[in-house]
């Protein structure tokens, strides 16, 4: 039976997917921005996330619909609340990307150039970690997503080694104390973006198995 | 969930050679309200029937396995069914006051299982009336009919005809299924209220009310039991596919 219910998950999965795709885009051109020390890419991030915002509301809405009307329960209930969590991480990924392009614009008109730094090594396996939980998300494939929970050891690694070595070259006065908050600030900002990541991995194990794995529940039991 | 009030170990019913129940094992916890699920002849109202043995009123239906009240095997050939059925009293769907005054619907079943003396009626019927909630609205009007007051005033009193017996168990064969969805949400208060002192065992089509009103929840299909559950797990994350595409439904 083709149920009217299905319509309605297609257009938010449609909605989510646009979503998916703006903030993803958004994190892909703070990175370029850092790495091209491209001014107006960073602006251009500044500038999409108010997209990103409004379409998180349309979602948001839709959302409260599907509940008050249909009454989802078992596996629809679960992709609805799926979609409720997925849709404020993806919001929140793209804050991160405007934190980076703000961080971005200051760091321009600086004159040091940090390339010692591993930024793009966390850059680079952040975004892998994005793509996959997403791809787990429009493939509802819980063996990816278990993928993504795994990386995110080694970018907390990586943020602490980057504040080490940022603090370092501060006390040895050869880094301004604002450029290097900055370069800390454009760290954690990868971290952060990783963990949402991880977030929405944990949200995909939730809706295709309905196991919590968040904060590790399944090993406590 | 213990101790089990009811119990069933491979029940099975037929209806001549219509195999109805199939190999049923359930438990209903005491105090909880279970309520059974399914599409239209899975089963559920065959089953809710065996707990007050109302299918003996079928020539045709053969009980096979066993059942167990308390304990107690109500298939047994000693067993008092008057008895039984004052133990374990049933609503149905539709409310079925008997074409009599309010007082004497309360004091009917009192009279023929000579429970009580008749100067105890006037407090029995006091306090069967205010278990319902009725009391309030119907105290003036204790000698009207039955039969005029509204269907949700009705199945109350049908339910307060029931508490007066003292049963353990209360059956409910889709007692709100003539009712508006605003006198269905009050039975569905009064039957959490119930639940502080009565089983209740639930048949409903309405899979929102078995949700919103009960501990466990159990979904029949073609006379099988498919999956037996706390009501939370059956409709968040159900462990049968069946199950799953029952109350999303894709099917039914």
């Amino acid at each position: 039976m083709e149920r009217h219910f299905e319509k309605e998950i297609d257009s938010l999965k449609t909605m989510l997917m646009k979503m998916a795709s703006m903030a993803e885009e958004n994190f892909h051109n703070a990175i370029k921005a850092l790495t091209e020390r491209n001014r107006q890419l960073a602006a251009q991030v500044i500038e999409t996330d108010q997209r990103v915002d409004a379409l998180e509301l349309e979602i948001d809405n839709a959302v409260v619909d599907v509940l008050a009307l249909q009454k989802p329960v078992a596996s629809d209930l679960r992709l609805i609340v799926a979609a409720l969590k997925i849709n404020n991480d993806l919001e929140r990924i793209s804050d991160h990307a405007v934190n980076i392009a703000q961080s971005v614009l200051t760091l321009i008109e600086a004159s040091t150039v940090h390339t010692h730094l591993e930024i793009p090594k966390m850059a680079d396996t952040t975004r892998s970690m994005l793509r996959d939980a997403l791809d787990s998300f429009i493939h509802l494939d819980p063996e990816k997503a278990r993928t993504v929970l795994t990386r995110d050891d080694e970018i907390d690694d990586l943020n602490r080694s980057n504040a080490r070595q940022v603090i370092g070259w501060i006390q040895e006065k050869s880094l301004p104390v604002e450029e290097g908050l900055d370069l800390i600030r454009i760290s954690r900002n990868l971290e952060r973006v990783a963990d949402l990541s991880t977030n929405i991995a944990e949200e995909v194990v939730f809706l295709t198995q309905a196991r919590v794995v968040k904060h590790h529940a399944d090993e406590k039991k | 969930m213990d101790p089990a009030i009811i119990q069933t170990r491979r029940l099975n019913l037929y209806y001549g050679n219509f195999h109805a129940l199939n190999d049923i094992d359930l438990d209903v916890g005491e105090r909880e309200i279970t309520a059974l699920i399914g599409p239209s002849g899975c089963g559920k109202s065959t089953l809710v029937r065996v707990f007050n043995r109302m299918n003996d009123l079928i020539d045709s239906a053969r009980v096979t396995g066993d059942v167990r009240v308390h304990g107690e095997n109500i298939y047994a050939p000693n067993v008092d069914l008057i008895s039984l059925r004052s133990r374990v009293g049933m609503v149905f769907q539709r409310p079925n006051p008997f074409p009599l005054s309010v007082r004497d619907n309360i004091t009917f079943g009192l009279e023929i299982h000579r429970r009580g003396s008749r100067k105890d009626f006037d407090a029995l019927v006091e306090d069967g009336l205010r278990s319902v909630l009725l009391w309030d609205d119907l105290k003036d009007r204790l000698q009207g009919s039955a039969l005029s007051l509204s269907l949700e005033q009705q199945q109350r009193l049908c339910i307060a005809r029931v508490l007066v017996m003292r049963p353990d168990i209360i059956l409910m064969d889709e007692p709100c299924s003539a009712l508006d969805p605003i006198a269905t949400l009050r039975i569905e208060e009064l039957m959490r209220e119930l639940k502080k002192n009565y089983t209740i065992v639930i048949v409903t089509h309405n899979m929102q009310q078995a949700a919103r009103v009960s501990d466990f929840t159990a979904f029949l299909y073609l006379g099988t039991l498919v999956e037996f559950g706390g009501t939370k797990q059956i409709f968040t994350a159900p462990a049968q596919q069946k199950t799953e595409e029952y109350i999303t439904g894709r099917f039914g």
